[in-house]
């Protein structure tokens, strides 16, 4: 079956999920944590597959609708991680809100085939549905909490710029077809070398796609929805929100923009200098106005994704690895500061405030100290791993020769230490407000403890962690 | 016997790095469970490390300009950042002057520190680990991660153990020096693309930099290094760091976090834009003199007394930026050894300080009076730090500051004669504040209760007065090992440094 070989893993979690919806009617309530497990064997399975029979070179199957490349691979494994994770954070935490239902952990596993399919597209359909189906998972997900009004609203407003933003792909998709007469990436990128540079449909098409991609990866102008979707959702789901759907949504970016457009690339360079520059301003800036954490690491969000950007529109291969390797950081550390929140949780009380965090070093020294290392690693303080992705992209735009971009954006990571810091002077310089112990399963306090010492501890090997992204970014454009 | 030297030669820098970080770390994870372990652990580790330490100097070859003790591993291959370490005659004596100040900052918190211990000591270890691997490191990024790294315990130590209003103190001198040395990572990455991609300080040293890039590159590392001495204008966070932080953390800001700015110079600015370095001689000169008199004045007028003693920091590390910038074999001996008498000397004057705080909770100079009539060797110990500190000769203050304004001399006499002021302001105000603590009748219920020294803080008041006098009686041995090191730098084979004086 040499056809849908490269999609194996994809298959697997999907039809898991299916497994996991019907199983959900008949199994008796007593049984219902099977569910979690069922999930979880579910993405471990799909990680061995990957892992046993990963990509060689650079293979197109089912008609020039997936690619099996390395990149794939990887970005497929860090996926199923990333999620795998998010299930045993919140698995506590949504059967104390009454949400441990078969829905959630069905949207998740639908929403990880989508990023899946995005993340090894190589036609503009392939992107496009993998794209839909992550998002409709997603604004389901954000409204799984129905009685609750601002996750209503938080979906509702998600679902319309969402739409909005898919339009906006989907009009630049059909103008670079008209440009090009392709929809098959590869192709696409053959067909632009051969047209003028300043092709307008071309361009025009380039906008579009590139605002689509902006909404989902979440960088100003297009970053609307992401303080109150992650605000108002709950936890476990802002967890999910904001960690694998942005690896994927950095995989557009590399599939379409080097991958497809590259010949555009004078052009996408300017635009994306610009979405970086704002993103990394109205993140940090705004981000310090923030009381609710939650919102606060929304912000915080946004300015890494301008950081992530500036690897992208470096032009260069290694720059493209530099990016990857700072959306997989990325990943692990909003993974542990979200799971720190989840930690402080519990039943019929939300850990959202600044404040709620005060005195948490009496409360706790070693998720004080733990939320320490993810707090200095997303400011970018050595010897957190932070650190080495944030040096990795300003490197990149050195290289580029952005220089003033380089120092700006040094200069914005300065900002956000301010509100990063502000978090460790509530727990460690602060009288603890609130007495209760810390309650929560032991796999969400040994994983956690994982996370947090990863930041740190693997600075060893950072240097191999980067030259497994150079391998996969190799042969891209 | 010769394996076992070779063998240290290669391994002697990783131990000194690492062995305090390896005890911080332990104390940090069995602290809370054995309570009674911590004080134990923290002082045979900072012992340890000084032991491994001690060697450097013994084994040092003070004839050679070249990079001792060096290690290389390959550590980012992507980057080409490697780990690699090696000390020269400028380094070996700030590393033993940090190893020794752990020793002295283990001992002087062994009693005084009685809430979240095991955090206390294991931040200390930590970041003398870090400190130590500052001086060490030869590769532009690994310099640069044990230079951040530092602020995340100083952030901790001021925040947590500090003063009343410790909270502004932390975050204004974490702010100050990270925006301080992010502006140096750009400028390290320039220079990383221009050498080649390779972030080897010593490979910088060949670059031929035009004048722009050179100045640009100056400033970029000028705000990194001024905000850590600090330099006149950008001191206003020391003062706050220093009132607030515990006595163990202002010593250690003193005494060796103060020399990191310094050290940069000397290992960053000048050799690798020496261009620079002379066209903004000038500037440079005008700000080390404005630090030098003016913050002079300003400590003069000093209320509290950790508060002058932080000032006066400021003027005397002007004195080793003045003496850098004069590009004068003299003066530059001056700097450096007044970077080294003034680790001993403000160490000793905030450990001083700290002594009195302990007793009578307060730092202000108004609450004391006549402390010589209960506490005279105290008074004794506190006297000669105070004549070191302005400049007596026989203490090793007297040896810098005297190097540095000969130096002075004969580039310009009024750079001489203004640097001068400080023998009469830093005497002014040192002496000024001993003797409104110290002397006169003893007015206060408070003083009248005080005891002398007991034997722990007598202990590290002998180690630290013993090396101030010999620093100021015998300043050969240190002269001696950096002597082909300062010569090199002033006179490097290609891009010997124009306007320089022998």
């Amino acid at each position: 079956m040499p056809h849908i070989g490269p999609a194996l893993p994809e298959i697997i979690v999907l039809v898991m999920a299916c497994v996991i919806l019907l199983a959900d009617l008949f199994l008796p309530s007593r049984l219902k944590h099977l569910l979690y497990w069922a999930a979880q064997a579910s993405l471990i399975g799909a990680t061995v597959v990957a892992v046993l029979y990963p990509a060689a070179g650079h293979l197109v199957v089912m008609h020039g609708m997936v690619v099996a490349d390395r990149l794939s691979t990887v970005l497929q494994v860090a996926i199923f991680a990333v999620t795998a994770v998010v299930f045993a954070y919140s698995r506590t935490y949504i059967a104390e809100r009454g949400l441990f239902k078969s829905e959630y952990f069905v949207l998740a596993l639908f929403g990880v085939v989508g990023m899946c399919v995005m993340v090894s597209a190589a036609h503009l359909l392939s992107l496009y549905l993998g794209l839909e189906l992550l998002s409709l998972s997603l604004y389901a997900l954000v409204a799984l909490q129905r009685d609750s009004i601002a996750a209503s609203e938080a979906a509702m407003k998600y679902f319309v710029l969402g739409a909005l933003s898919s339009g906006l792909l989907l009009y630049g998709m059909s103008m670079l077809y008209g440009a090009t007469g392709t929809l098959e990436i590869s192709r696409l990128a053959i067909v632009l070398a051969t047209l003028s540079q300043h092709n307008m449909v071309a361009t025009l098409g380039l906008v579009f796609v590139l605002s689509g991609l902006a909404f989902k990866l979440g960088v100003v102008p297009f970053h609307m929805w992401i303080p109150d979707v992650y605000e108002g959702a709950p936890t476990s789901v802002t967890l999910y929100v904001s960690t694998a759907p942005k690896i994927a949504a950095f995989a557009l970016f590399l599939r379409l923009l080097v991958g497809g457009l590259h010949g555009l690339s004078g052009s996408w360079q300017d635009m994306l200098v610009m979405l970086a520059v704002l993103s990394m301003a109205v993140g940090n800036i705004v981000a310090i106005a923030q009381t609710n954490l939650k919102r606060m690491l929304a912000y915080s969000a946004i300015s890494h994704m301008g950081f992530l950007l500036l690897g992208i529109l470096s032009v260069r291969a290694s720059g493209y690895a530099d990016a990857m390797f700072y959306a997989i950081v990325y990943a692990a550390m909003t993974l542990g500061a979200f799971g720190v929140i989840i930690l402080l949780s519990r039943e019929g009380f939300e850990a959202e405030e600044l404040t709620d965090l005060r005195g948490l070093h009496q409360r706790s020294p070693w998720y004080a100290f733990m939320m320490l290392l993810f707090m200095f690693s997303m400011a970018g303080v050595p010897p957190t791993i932070g650190f080495y992705a944030k040096l990795a992209v300003i490197q990149a735009v050195v290289g580029a020769g952005f220089y003033g971009l380089a120092i700006g954006a040094v200069l914005f990571s300065v900002i956000g230490a301010f509100y990063y810091l502000r978090v460790v002077k509530v727990m460690y310089f602060d009288p603890p407000a609130d007495d209760h112990a810390l309650r929560s399963s032991r796999d969400l306090r040994w994983l956690l403890s994982l996370n947090g010492v990863a930041m740190i501890i693997l600075t060893p090997w950072v240097g191999t962690l980067i030259a497994i992204c150079q391998a996969s970014v190799r042969g891209l454009s | 016997m010769a394996t076992h030297m070779e063998f240290y030669r290669h391994m002697a820098l990783t131990l000194a790095i690492w062995l305090p970080i390896v005890f911080g770390m332990v104390i940090l994870f069995v602290g809370a469970r054995f309570p009674g372990a911590v004080r134990p652990l923290a002082a045979v580790g900072s012992g340890l490390t000084f032991l491994v330490t001690i060697p450097l100097w013994t084994l040092f070859h003070a004839a050679t300009a070249a990079m001792q003790f060096r290690e290389w591993r390959p550590w980012i291959p992507a980057f080409h950042v490697n780990y690699a370490l090696g000390i020269d005659g400028i380094s070996m004596p700030l590393v033993l002057l940090t190893s020794l100040i752990g020793v002295i900052v283990v001992i002087a918190g062994w009693r005084v520190i009685k809430e979240r211990v095991p955090e206390y000591f294991a931040a200390f270890l930590i970041m003398e680990g870090l400190m130590i691997g500052v001086f060490c490191a030869l590769d532009a990024m690994l310099f640069y991660v044990f230079w951040e790294a530092m602020l995340i315990p100083m952030f901790l130590i001021i925040g947590i153990w500090g003063g009343p209003n410790r909270v502004y103190a932390t975050i204004k001198f974490f702010l100050y020096t990270f925006l301080g040395s992010v502006l140096m990572l750009v400028a390290l990455l320039y220079l990383y693309f221009q050498a080649g991609e390779s972030f080897s300080i010593l490979s910088y040293y060949h670059l031929a930099l035009g004048e722009t890039p050179q100045i640009l590159v100056f400033l970029a590392f000028l705000i990194a290094f001024a905000v850590k001495i600090p330099m006149w204008p950008v001191h206003t966070w020391l003062p706050d760091a220093h009132v607030e932080a515990p006595t163990g953390g202002s010593v250690v800001l003193a005494a060796i976090m103060l020399k990191m700015g310094a050290y940069g110079f000397l290992r960053f600015s000048l050799p690798i834009t020496p261009l620079a370095s002379h066209v903004l001689a000038g500037f440079m000169i005008t700000l080390s003199l404005i630090a030098i008199v003016y913050i002079g004045l300003v400590a003069l007028v000093q209320e509290d007394m950790k508060k002058l003693i932080a000032y006066s920091s400021i003027a005397h590390m002007g004195f080793v930026t003045l003496g850098i910038f004069l590009f004068s074999r003299i003066a530059m001996d001056g700097a450096i050894v007044q970077m080294i008498s003034h680790g001993f000397v403000s160490a000793a004057l905030f450990l001083c300080v700290g002594v009195l705080y302990e007793r009578l909770h307060s730092r202000n100079i108004r609450d004391y009076g006549g402390v010589v009539n209960r506490m005279p060797v105290f008074a004794a110990f506190m006297m000669l730090f105070a004549m070191a500190n302005s400049g007596l000769p026989g203490t090793s203050g007297f040896v810098g500051e005297f190097l540095v304004i000969l130096g002075a001399f004969k580039v310009n006499i009024w750079y001489a004669a203004l640097a001068a002021t400080t023998l009469i302001s830093g005497a002014a105000y040192t002496l000024w504040m001993y003797k409104r603590v110290m002397f006169g009748p003893v007015t206060k219920a408070t003083v009248a209760g005080l005891s002398d020294i007991t034997g722990r803080e007598t202990a590290f008041l002998v180690i630290l007065g013993v090396a101030v006098l010999a620093l100021g009686l015998w300043p050969f041995p240190l002269l001696h090992v950096m002597n082909a090191t300062v010569h090199h730098l002033l006179w490097r084979p290609g891009i010997r440094l124009v306007g320089g004086t022998p």
